[in-house]
């Protein structure tokens, strides 16, 4: 294994191994909000399935409130156990994204931009509008997986050991995601995103194509749900509104969407960010607004165009397997 | 009797000021391919300016008017020049900075005059017009007027003047209007310059009758992307017919049955329209 070959995996080994040891060297509070990080950085990386193919949509948040409604109600009304709700919520949110997309995917851009928020305001108003839903109050006192394994019995109402069941299963997702980006359909995503016309002369039927990732992201994006209903203990459909739904693409954007590698670090460092200023509340929303119009017009590729190179010069020569930055450019 | 009346007036009411702030939103878009959100920032900003000139300074209502439209068309004003010009080749690039832009002056109102103001502007036409067994308040026919007078003075200025041929223009075809000697820079500084007056209008307008938050302008918006995209991105007329149609629905919905189901129906008519038609009812329409 050459070095360009190691880096991925060594990295990657080694974030999970410090990861590992959040639990132990923080107290619970900040236990807590390093799953709320690992969460966004999940919900994060599915975006950027959809961003790879060139769209940006507003309905990425309410699908992930899908994914939590699912595994509540199914948690509180029907006791399922964890192992069957998780897989559930993202079903359900990919399948809701999935009949969301065939009016959806007609429209492009800012056409799409729009038509997802419509979409997804519709759906979160229901959630509002409808009793079963538990209204405006949402749904509360989720109770934390519980696990007997043959006389071991594990309580993930600990935060330690949520964090551990959390990480686990964001990098198992991310592992997937990664491995489903670099395979043929994650190049033929690029395509429908950077030659559209060129894609479908081949014969890519682009918009089908387009509908795979958004119903991909939205499973992902379910997962990401499932977690977030546990880790709170409750749910209100206000937690999936227009704010957390702008706060996600400024968060991949200043990050950056080129690499996947780009789109996570973007997560941490600005939900660490996020946290450093807790103590001026109302002021948080103007610091993202002038972060992101100064990225915006100083470093439109986001943080990343700082990590990449350095990432690259560790790598040494370009490799067949590293991604050629010329292919990989996300079009702003 | 009263009812059916004042949700007329009020459907009236709410038709005027979202035409106001969605014909801002579909010129800028017409003239810069820019989908400005921040644009119901500045319908916030020109209430707030109106409260600070009239309430803080103690002036007339008319001069607070003219300062909301003065300060809203100066913001915008810096936004062109300060940022959307550098971002000319990218178009993402520049809704992601009104998006910034949007965040920034919700902050600095925030920060300025606190989250749960309770500013009043007072009216310069209280009272009310009594017709036989109905009351319409004077300041509502003034904002339903005004507006009126407003579309008008734009129709004129768009339609008849040198300056609305350069703008109407440069939103047909940008390079053919550079050729014909249209300085396509000067011209979208004016275009935005104009838009984010009539929002500062707008904002100025309402200010007398609903509560002034730094969240106000995010209803407003809302309400303007669909009306816009409902008229066809871009067209003018589609955008006043749509505010017609859909505040005239919204309201009457709201009042006879629930504001939550009139923001379901109404986002869903919009679904419904984008399907059928992907660019709106009058898509096709002259653009600006």
């Amino acid at each position: 294994m050459t070095f360009a070959k190691a880096l991925p995996v060594t990295s990657a080994t080694l974030a999970i191994a410090l990861a590992a040891l959040i639990p132990t060297v923080f107290g619970d509070y900040y236990t807590s909000f390093c799953t709320e990080i690992a969460i966004t950085v999940l919900m994060l990386s599915s975006y950027r399935i959809i961003v790879l193919t060139g769209e940006w949509s507003f309905a990425h948040v309410v699908l992930q409130g899908v994914g939590a409604y699912t595994a509540a109600i199914l948690a509180k009304g029907y006791g399922w156990p964890f192992p069957l709700t998780l897989p559930a919520g993202a079903l359900m949110a990919a399948t809701v994204a999935a009949v969301l997309s065939y009016p959806l995917l007609r429209m492009k851009g800012f056409y799409f931009l729009m038509g997802s928020f419509g979409a997804a305001e519709a759906i979160r108003l229901l959630w509002r509008k409808i009793p079963f839903f538990g209204g405006t109050r949402g749904l509360s006192n989720i109770r934390p997986p519980y696990l007997d394994l043959a006389g071991i019995e594990i309580d993930f109402g600990d935060p330690g050991n949520f964090f551990y069941l959390t990480l686990a299963i964001v990098v198992c997702c991310l592992f997937l995601m990664w491995r489903i980006e670099s395979a043929r359909i994650g190049r033929i995503w690029r395509a429908v995103n950077q030659q559209d016309v060129l894609a479908q002369s081949v014969g890519i039927d682009s918009r089908s194509y387009r509908r795979l990732a958004f119903v991909v992201a939205a499973g992902f994006a379910g997962v990401a749900g499932v977690l977030l209903a546990y880790a709170f203990g409750s749910i209100t459909p206000n937690r999936f509104n227009l704010n957390f739904a702008l706060y996600l693409m400024i968060w991949s954007i200043v990050g950056g969407t080129r690499t996947f590698y780009g789109v996570v670090l973007g997560g941490i460092i600005l939900l660490g960010f996020d946290e450093a200023l807790r103590f001026a509340e109302e002021l948080r929303p103007g610091v993202y607004g002038l972060l992101l119009i100064g990225v915006m017009l100083f470093c439109p590729q986001g943080l990343e165009r700082i990590f990449v190179p350095l990432v690259e010069r560790l790598r040494g020569p370009v490799s067949s397997a590293s991604p050629d930055p010329s292919v990989t450019e996300t079009q702003q | 009797m009263q009812f059916l009346v004042d949700t007329l007036l009020n459907a009236a009411m709410a038709s005027a000021a979202t035409a106001l702030v969605s014909i801002g939103l579909a010129l800028i878009f017409g003239v810069m391919r820019i989908e400005n959100f921040a644009h119901g920032e500045l319908y916030m900003v020109g209430a707030y300016v109106t409260w600070y000139v009239t309430a803080g300074l103690g002036l007339n209502y008319f001069a607070g008017l003219a300062g909301a439209v003065a300060v809203t068309a100066l913001i915008g004003a810096f936004m062109e020049v300060a940022l959307f010009r550098r971002l000319r080749s990218n178009p993402v690039g520049c809704l992601i900075v009104t998006v910034g832009v949007l965040l920034v002056l919700q902050t600095a109102m925030v920060w300025l005059f606190g989250i749960n103001s309770t500013l009043l502007v007072d009216t310069p036409f209280p009272g009310v017009l009594k017709l036989g067994a109905v009351n319409l308040p004077w300041h509502r026919l003034f904002v339903i007027f005004a507006a009126i007078a407003v579309m008008g003075a734009l129709s004129w200025l768009l339609r008849g003047t040198r300056f609305g041929w350069a703008i109407r223009a440069a939103a047909q075809d940008r390079e053919a209007a550079s050729l014909q000697g249209i300085s396509i820079g000067r011209i979208a500084v004016y275009a935005i310059m104009l838009s984010a007056g009539l929002a500062g209008a707008a904002g100025s307008l309402m200010a007398p009758l609903v509560r002034i938050s730094p969240f106000m302008g995010q209803p407003i918006i809302i309400t303007a992307f669909i009306v816009v995209i409902m008229g066809g991105i871009g067209s003018i007329e589609g955008a006043i017919i749509a505010s017609v149609v859909y505040s005239t629905f919204y309201t009457f919905v709201s009042a006879y049955i629930d504001s939550t189901i009139a923001i379901i129906a109404g986002l869903c008519i919009m679904l419904g329209v984008l399907i059928f038609m992907p660019s709106g009812l009058l898509g096709k329409a002259e653009k600006v």
